[in-house]
């Protein structure tokens, strides 16, 4: 009977040897150790000997069935290998074939503009206000220190509804709105649609977006002026980008100013978009003017204020160097997609 | 506003370089649209003489000319009419460049050489718009003996640079070189010399030859004339017509040039009458006759109206005050007495003639914005001064000047402590005075006020504010010190704005792309889309002036403007749109004109393409909803409304609120966009679902017990709605269901005509305790019962 375990060990390790599939190393198993397996048959005519020599035997089968387990473990796990190889072979993909897409939509850049520009000026503590873009002339014009004469007033400029109703030029009668409704600290920027009676081309649109902002409060100053828009400047702009501040005239601020920044394409060189000049204006701003400041019953004496303007088309154009104000309003989904 | 730079060097000495120059103009105020320099680009045009000139033996319309360049004689081929023997032109010699980098090479006309070219005055780089006419046509023929084989723009004293200001509307009194003059002694320093008005000789009396009468002293403050005698009219001496090209003005002749010469120095419009045509001897300044015509010096005859202010003489109009001057009147060859009017109009009049007229002239401009009366008499002597310089005519003696109420130099105090807390600076008193006299203002301070007296010609200057301006950009804004606003206020976005917010954000993460159109609306749009004529949305906020009739009233609806965009899309083969607009349209329009229309935000939203159905849209909506926690929303079938597909169609409703409504367009309706597939589309109103929103979120707990499911096919009659079935299933199951799910609707072969089958999976839950199979079997048996009872629903094998 020794001997013949023996053979059974011998016999078990040749053939896990020359097995070559997981199904053979399972059949192997199964003849071996299984219920009606070779060893479990030796096992079953140990009843026939003595204590002594069945004590012996059994340690004997015992070592030889882990022997053969321990082959059959390592068989396996060779063959699920094997399986494996075999599986990422068969199942081999291009995975220089492009992904399935899941589109995700996209914000027009208009909006997208619009939000870097509020994102800025909230993180420096300003309201958004919102206002109609169907307005009062008093709103728009004569609140803003407008003289009855302004040229902008023009039915040439100014597309209107009635002699009092207009479509608002600007978005700063929202200023005026929140100056008449609100007690200083006032802080607020105003993002919108505005009107001007320019016939479609590649630089105008009867309709554009702006957004303007009022900052009133106690001692507010020139200074703080510069140094906001120089802040938003470089927060919109990149941190490296110089303002210089040029004095202008606007009706609703005194003393008034364009703002230009070092050109951000070029870092001031020269470059397309600056026209080689190494500067982009991209805002009119100025002191609030005191006649403004009393429509809403502020103490001048007390308060006084900045204000700001920027065109939301124009720095989508200067940012995405987009040539045609058009595009915008096309809705050409091939252009809008770039914005993803 | 074009200066030219040796000009502003009559009265200021400018010793930067022009780019300084420029650069610190604009620093003060002064912005700057363009530099022009003439004589650039131009090389090898030399001064020369026609001795002879011979026809060309092959052609008609050349001649042979021989001209002395000094150096040597050249033959050179024109075509040019006006050349004659002993003229003195311009010379391209072989080798010589013209504007644009035109190269002029030796070369052969017609088989005869030409050494070179003679050149015109435009090829010398003038603009047509200023060539006097003299010089139009033909070879610029030089005014005199210039030495011969000069450059000539050298000769000519012609490298000259025009700067071109951007004039803001708050600064008319730099619409002129002494304004210009004055800015920048203010910048770079240093006295102005103010220009010659006195005459060496006056003879006569002014007051022998006219009278003057104002009847409109409201439109017309002061009237000053004098005469000018002996006139010889002819072209004025080239540094004359020079100054004026560079400066933008066409030279017409002596006369009238030396009025726009002085119009363009101080600023004054200045017009000159034949004072021949003067009938009676006098001026009378007056209205016109409502009706009246007037036949302006361009030659065309213009109806007036009754606010319109003439300036008549004894029996008729001569001119228009302050626009134009009358045909009747004007300056001719022959005119050998003139009348030189400097007078000062009001500037509203001005303005509202020179519109009604659609006549605006270089007077009329500087009016309309306002001119110091003080400066009529001052103008009205350059005028004479500068004619007898010339040589053109003998200047009388003395001026009638009518000038009723003297304009008096305004004074205004202003506060050094405000100058400097306005601009966070802290300048002294006698920094803030230094800075004034530049400006050639007068102060006077005491306590920490100055009391200042600008000159008359800054009338924009009457408060305080004027003034911290003033010190600004003098000291430069450069100079200011960068700071931040001390206040220290939270920013927060409002409820709607946090909600569009969130709306745009889900939508795009689910896969729409955000458009942006028109405000305005083309009433066609409504007819497109099968709109009633009558109805809410054809109530229209009109405009008044609009571009042109597509775009004439305000929008009611977004959904025209989305089908534009969509079959803009269509039409450039973009096979697939998935795309929203989030805009406000303007509604209710009160006929009251002091009444503003209601502005509603509202979302549209429309897709086609492959893949895109009712229920993709519809699943977007849904999604929104859940986003916005707005529930209780539900799609209640539309029929017959006449934009979209009869069966395909539903109103959004919310507890009995219309907020919507969405479908498959009418095929009709995209055929008019030339869309040739199906086209989704929804409209909701945004201000409304706003008000369903609820964004708070609280959690619920995650489920301890198992869950039971039970899936159901139910055959049912076509015209039951799964919305009905699933009301059934909620009320009976009661509060052991958690979830009902459709997952399956099938019609065919195996359902019968008219009938569909729908499958839900129900899923049952006790949130306390673990299910039992008995709980289950009776609620569920009690939701089939229903089910049964109430629409005939047949329970399917599953």
């Amino acid at each position: 009977m020794q001997n013949q375990l023996m053979e059974i060990l011998q016999e078990a390790k040749e053939q896990l040897k020359n097995a070559a599939s997981m199904d053979a190393t399972e059949e192997l198993r199964i003849r071996f150790l299984g219920k009606k397996g070779r060893l479990t048959e030796i096992l079953r005519s140990m009843g026939s000997l003595n204590e002594e020599d069945r004590k012996a035997l059994g340690k004997q089968a015992n070592d030889v069935r882990s022997e053969i387990e321990k082959l059959l473990e390592e068989k396996f796990l060779e063959m699920k290998l094997v399986q494996r190889a075999a599986k990422f072979k068969a199942e081999k993909i291009d995975v220089t074939e492009p992904g399935t897409v899941i589109s995700l939509g996209t914000k027009h850049p208009i909006t997208i503009t619009i939000e870097e520009i509020s994102r800025v000026f909230m993180n420096m503590g300003y309201q958004i206000a919102e206002g109609p873009e169907v307005e009062t002339v008093f709103n728009n014009f004569d609140a803003l220190n407008a003289g009855p004469n302004h040229p902008a007033r023009d039915f040439s400029d100014t597309f209107y509804i009635s002699e009092q109703i207009l479509l608002r030029t600007q978005t700063s009668p929202v200023q005026i709105r929140t100056l008449m409704q609100q007690q200083p600290p006032i802080k607020v920027i105003s993002p919108g649609r505005c009107f001007r009676c320019d016939t479609p081309d590649a630089t105008h649109s009867p309709m554009f977006h702006q957004v303007e902002g009022l900052a009133v409060d106690e001692g507010i100053s020139m200074a703080d002026l510069k140094g906001t828009l120089s802040e938003f400047a470089r927060e919109m702009f990149g941190s490296k980008v110089r303002t210089k501040f040029r004095p202008h005239h606007f009706p609703f601020t005194e003393p008034s100013a364009e703002v230009d920044v070092s050109c951000f394409k070029c870092g001031g060189s020269g470059c397309r978009v600056c026209k080689g000049s190494g500067w982009i204006e991209i805002l009119g701003c100025g002191m609030v003017h005191p006649n403004v400041l009393k429509i809403g019953n502020v103490d001048t004496e007390r308060f006084s204020g900045f204000a700001f303007g920027m065109g939301v088309e124009r720095i989508a154009m200067l940012k995405y160097e987009i040539d045609d104000i058009r595009l915008f309003y096309e809705n050409d989904m091939r252009f809008i997609q770039q914005f993803k | 506003m074009l200066v030219p730079i040796s000009w502003l060097n009559n009265y200021i000495k400018i010793d930067e370089d022009i780019d300084a120059f420029c650069s610190r103009m604009i620093m003060s105020g002064s912005n700057i649209e363009t530099v022009q320099t003439f004589g650039e680009g131009i090389s090898g045009v030399i001064i020369g003489k026609i001795l002879k000139i011979e026809k060309h033996p092959n052609a008609d319309k050349l001649v042979v000319c021989q001209v002395d360049v000094g150096t040597e004689t050249v033959q050179i081929v024109t075509g040019a009419t006006n050349v004659f023997e002993g003229a003195y032109v311009p010379v391209v010699m072989a080798g010589g460049v013209l504007p644009g980098g035109i190269a002029i090479r030796k070369g052969k006309l017609r088989d005869v050489e030409s050494d070179g070219m003679l050149c015109s005055a435009k090829e010398l780089g003038i603009d047509d718009k200023v060539i006097p006419i003299a010089h139009k046509d033909g070879i610029f023929i030089l005014d005199k003996a210039y030495t011969l084989g000069q450059d000539v723009m050298t000769a000519l004293d012609f490298y000259e640079k025009t700067v071109e200001f951007e004039i803001t509307p708050n600064r008319p009194d730099c619409l002129s070189m002494l304004g210009m003059a004055r800015e920048a002694a203010a910048v770079f320093g240093g006295e102005l010399t103010y220009p010659v008005t006195a005459c060496l000789i006056e003879e006569g009396m002014a007051s022998d030859y006219i009278s003057v009468e104002i009847k409109k002293p409201e439109l017309c403050r002061r009237y000053t004339a004098r005469v000018v005698k002996d006139i010889k009219i002819a072209p004025s001496p080239w540094w004359l017509q020079k100054r004026l090209i560079t400066a933008g003005m066409r030279p017409i002749n002596n006369i009238v040039d030396v009025t726009n010469y002085v119009m363009l120095e101080y600023g004054q419009p200045i017009h000159a009458f034949d004072l021949r045509m003067i009938a009676g001897n006098k001026i009378v300044v007056d209205a016109a006759e409502p009706g009246q015509s007037f036949t302006t010096l361009d030659g065309t005859s213009r109806k007036l109206t009754g606010d319109m202010l003439l300036i008549n003489d004894g029996e008729k109009a001569v001119a228009i005050a302050g626009i134009m001057g009358g045909l009747n009147s004007e300056i001719l060859q022959d005119t050998t007495t003139t009348l030189i009017e400097s007078a000062n109009f009001n500037g509203d009049n001005i303005r509202s003639s020179s519109k009604k007229l659609g006549l605006r002239t270089e007077a009329s401009a500087r009016f309309e914005k306002g001119i110091d009366a003080n400066l009529c008499a001052k103008a009205c002597d350059r005028v004479c001064s500068l004619i007898e310089e010339i040589g053109a005519g003998k200047v009388v003696s003395g001026a009638v000047d009518a000038y009723l109420t003297i304009d008096a130099p305004k004074v205004t105090a202003i506060r050094t402590d405000r100058v400097n807390s306005l601009l966070g600076i802290s300048l002294s008193t006698m920094e803030m005075e230094s800075i004034l006299h530049r400006l050639e203002m007068k102060t006077y301070s005491k306590d920490g006020i100055i009391t200042v007296t600008p000159p008359t010609v800054r009338q924009d200057l009457s408060s305080e504010i004027d003034f911290v301006e003033e010190i600004a950009r003098i000291y430069g804004y450069d100079n200011l010190p960068t700071t931040l606003p001390k206040s220290n206020l939270i920013a927060e976005k409002s409820g709607k704005q946090i909600l569009r917010d969130l709306a745009r954000d889900s939508l795009v993460a689910l896969g729409m792309n955000e458009i942006q159109t028109y405000s305005f609306a083309n009433p066609k749009g409504l007819d497109n889309l099968n709109i009633p004529d009558e109805g809410q949305l054809r109530n229209y906020v009109k405009l008044l002036n609009p571009l042109g009739e597509d775009s004439g009233m305000m929008r009611t609806s977004l959904a025209p403007n989305m089908m534009e965009v969509l079959g803009r899309n269509y039409s450039r083969n973009i096979a697939k749109v998935k795309a929203f607009e989030i805009g406000n349209v303007f509604l209710n329009f009160d006929v009251s004109p002091e009444d503003l229309p209601t502005e509603s935000e509202f979302l549209s939203m429309a897709a086609y393409g492959d893949g895109e159905t009712f229920f993709t849209l519809k699943g977007v909506l849904t999604e929104l909803f859940i986003k916005l926690g707005v529930s209780d929303i539900s799609f209640i079938p539309k029929e017959n409304y006449p934009m979209y597909h009869f069966g395909r169609c539903a109103s959004i409703v919310s507890d009995g609120a219309v907020l919507g409504i969405m479908g498959e367009v009418h095929p009709d309706v995209t055929d008019r966009y030339n869309i040739d597939t199906r086209v989704y589309n929804c409209e909701l109103d945004l201000d409304k679902l706003y008000t369903l929103a609820n964004i708070e979120r609280l959690y619920s707990p995650l489920p301890k017990y198992p869950a039971v499911n039970r899936d159901i096919a139910l055959l049912v009659s076509e015209d039951i709605l799964v919305d009905s079935i699933e009301a059934i299933i909620r009320e009976n199951a009661g509060t052991l269901l958690e979830k009902l799910q459709l997952f399956d609707v099938y019609r065919g072969k195996q359902v019968k005509e008219g009938h569909k089958s729908v499958a839900f999976t129900l899923t049952y839950r006790d949130v306390n305790k673990t299910l039992t199979d008995d709980e289950v079997v009776k609620v569920h048996q009690k939701v089939l019962d229903a089910l049964r009872d109430r629409i005939n629903a047949v329970l399917r094998e599953v």
